[in-house]
């Protein structure tokens, strides 16, 4: 059904992301599927890396970690950008495309008023992708 | 200095070890990691990520500032006054000094070899085209200036010129029409050309510097860095940065409430819109609210957006007036102006043994006070948007391209306005005040409802561009350098100028507290002349380009 993966990841907040990631690697190996790692970074320093560069080979080993994890076969991809809180939705919309993903796998958070304004990631990607959303809600 | 461990996620630690890869920029080995001081938390579903000290004490000073401003206005004011008089009485000089030394490093690294370092490495590659960066650049840097003084400022220097007296720039022309206007054009033209940009041009390009390719924390604390070493995280560095916010919100602040001001005059003199609190606090409003939605939809889609409508506007009245106006005369006015302005050059620049101390001090001062007040926001703004570029292409569109712009800008505006007065004898223009003097030299061309009406709109839109790139160089000074802060807090920060705006509007203390905004020029004269070492010492630390 799936052959292809991607999920999104921010190395600032990994640790809400671990339970999503645990699903991930379940789906993939059900699947046999690849997983494609991305991330939309600052072009200037963050808090993960000094440059785009650096965060590209952090964003790398991570990925070879999950793959020691699940065994699933993993490649990466990194978006810099120079307002990524902005632009991040739509990088990832545009990632859907590069990466020829069929399944987009990322966590949210719980619905809430200000979606309004500023809708949640998730919910912006997924109603901007023709492929498969599943948006995993980090309690 | 107490090194904190880096707060790397606990789940790559083997990644943490990983070398900068060579050869494309040259990082300053430090074990700071950005956003080691910032305190996050999560309240009623907002996220926040904020510098503790940076953001707590500049939220502190500002709020202070403004009840003192409001409560005691009678008391306060003349301080402020005499603190900023003092500065430019007594210190014209330094202020004069330090802006001849940006201009001359300027172009010093154009021709100099440094000039082929690219900012963010040999091989990054910009992130907007030269429209776009050139359009946000000039939205930030002077847009709304040009507006208001492109009239105002050749009709008073050629208006004190002519008749002789003791504002005269230099020795003045007394009674000599010509040589008033050529003089007037060079003195507008002095403080709208290469030193402004010049202010500009030093504060982005050693932020950008030491950002991209440096690795340090976008926030002006970064340039201190080659004189105080790892001292820049500390105390030394949270003063600087405090100031920065200090001067850039009340900088926006107070020119938003005057703004609205000139702005509800302009709209009261086409419309007969009622000339009242209301009208300008709606304007405010209504500038915030576009500054919120363009800042929301980040600064390719928003701020990028807004500057281009707002040039391409620009230059449609730009040209327009070249085109109906005195067309001959602007054309061959431009290049005559060019020439006075060089001629003039040396003796305007001379910081010593002025006899026109009313127009060094009171001009001249004053504007390399202000623009330096207004350099951490501008300079950070263009530092962000500029990755990609070489030094020298930066230099040349930073600073000799706004230039030759604001030299036809002055000569279309101001020409046209002198031309008015001189040949036809209108004296409208030069009657009028100074919120009123562009609409009323477009009045006498054609089709001046419509031409005014697209100078209010460029005025408001201005101001929006001002705004909303204020609000996003707060909120990365108060969040520790971070540009990848929550959302939030950038709404945060465009909400509080114009609520600031509004109870100063209100309450009186707008000039007042401008005045104390534009004395944070002399402090930050000394950060720029130090941002000169750095902007050296970083560029000769770097490999050299292919």
């Amino acid at each position: 059904m799936f052959k292809n993966i991607m999920v999104p990841v921010d190395l600032a907040h990994l640790e809400v992301l671990e339970p999503a990631l645990s699903i991930v690697a379940d789906l993939a190996k059900q699947y046999d599927a690849h997983i494609t790692y991305v991330s939309v970074t600052a072009n200037t320093p963050t808090s993960v890396a000094r440059t785009p560069q650096e965060y590209e080979q952090k964003l790398d080993a991570f990925a070879q970690s999950r793959h020691q994890v699940h065994g699933q076969p993993v490649s990466i991809k990194v978006y810099s950008s120079t307002d990524p809180v902005a632009n991040v939705d739509k990088q990832l919309v545009d990632a859907v495309e590069e990466t020829g993903a069929d399944l987009v796998m990322m966590a949210t958070h719980l619905p809430r008023h200000l979606d309004i304004i500023m809708p949640s990631h998730g919910g912006k990607v997924a109603t901007h992708t023709d492929a498969s959303v599943f948006l995993i809600r980090v309690p | 200095m107490d090194k904190k461990p880096p707060n790397r996620p606990p789940e790559e630690p083997e990644s943490a070890g990983i070398p900068a890869p060579d050869g494309p920029a040259n990082l300053i080995d430090t074990d700071y990691v950005i956003g080691q001081d910032n305190i996050t938390t999560s309240t009623m579903g907002v996220n926040l990520d904020l510098h503790g000290k940076v953001f707590t004490i500049s939220s502190i000073l500002v709020l202070l500032f403004v009840i003192l401003t409001l409560a005691l206005q009678d008391t306060i004011a003349p301080i402020y006054d005499a603190v900023f008089s003092f500065l430019t009485g007594n210190l014209a000089w330094f202020f004069i000094l330090a802006a001849n030394v940006f201009v001359i490093l300027c172009l010093g690294l154009i021709i100099s070899p440094l000039g082929k370092i690219r900012i963010g490495g040999a091989d990054a590659k910009p992130d907007f085209t030269y429209v776009g960066w050139f359009s946000m650049l000039f939205a930030a840097g002077m847009g709304i200036g040009l507006m208001f003084f492109g009239v105002n400022e050749p009709l008073t220097h050629f208006g004190t010129s002519f008749d002789g007296g003791s504002w005269a720039p230099l020795a003045g022309a007394e009674g000599d029409a010509a040589g008033a206007a050529a003089l007037g054009m060079a003195a507008t033209i002095f403080h709208w050309g290469l030193h402004p940009w010049a202010i500009y041009a030093v504060v982005a390009l050693s932020l950008a510097l030491f950002s991209f390719n440096k690795g340090l924390p976008l926030s002006m604390r970064s340039v201190f860095y080659p004189i105080l070493g790892e001292r820049v995280w500390g105390w030394p560095g949270h003063l600087i940065d405090i100031l920065a916010v200090f001067a850039t919100l009340f900088g926006l602040a107070t020119s938003l409430g005057l703004g609205a001001t000139q702005a509800a005059a302009g709209l009261t003199y086409l419309f007969g819109a009622p000339e009242s609190d209301i009208t300008m606090i709606l304007l405010i409003i209504g500038i915030t609210i576009i500054a919120i939605c363009s800042i929301l939809a980040g600064v390719d889609k928003g701020v990028q957006l807004l500057s281009k409508i707002n040039i391409a506007m620009a230059a449609v009245l730009l040209f327009f007036v070249i085109a109906v106006g005195p067309t001959l005369l602007i054309a061959t006015g431009f290049f005559e102006n060019l020439l006075n302005y060089f001629v003039h050059l040396p003796a305007l620049s001379n910081p010593f043994g002025r006899e026109d101390a009313n127009f060094s001090q009171g001009w001249t001062a004053f504007y390399w006070a202000w623009w330096i007040s207004w350099s951490p926001y501008v300079g950070m703004f263009i530092a962000r948007v500029s990755r990609g570029r070489t030094v020298r292409e930066f230099l040349v569109s930073v600073l000799l391209v706004p230039s030759v712009i604001s030299v036809l800008w002055m000569t279309t505006f101001g020409g046209t306005a002198i031309d008015q007065y001189v040949s036809q004898g209108i004296e409208a223009v030069r009657n009028a005040g100074v919120d009123l003097q562009l609409f009323m030299m477009l009045e006498q061309l054609p089709l001046s409802q419509i031409t005014s009406f697209v100078a209010i709109l460029l005025v408001i839109i201005f101001f929006v561009t001002s705004s909303d790139s204020g609000s996003l160089v707060i909120d990365s000074i108060t969040a520790g350098g971070k540009v990848d802060a929550p959302k939030p807090q950038r709404v945060f920060w465009a909400i509080i100028e114009g609520a600031i705006a509004i109870a100063l509007l209100l309450g009186g203390g707008l000039t007042a507290l401008q005045t104390m905004a534009v004395s944070t020029g002399f402090p930050f004269t000394i950060i720029l002349l130090v941002a000169c070492y750095a902007i050296i010492k970083g560029l000769m630390s770097e490999p050299k380009a292919v």
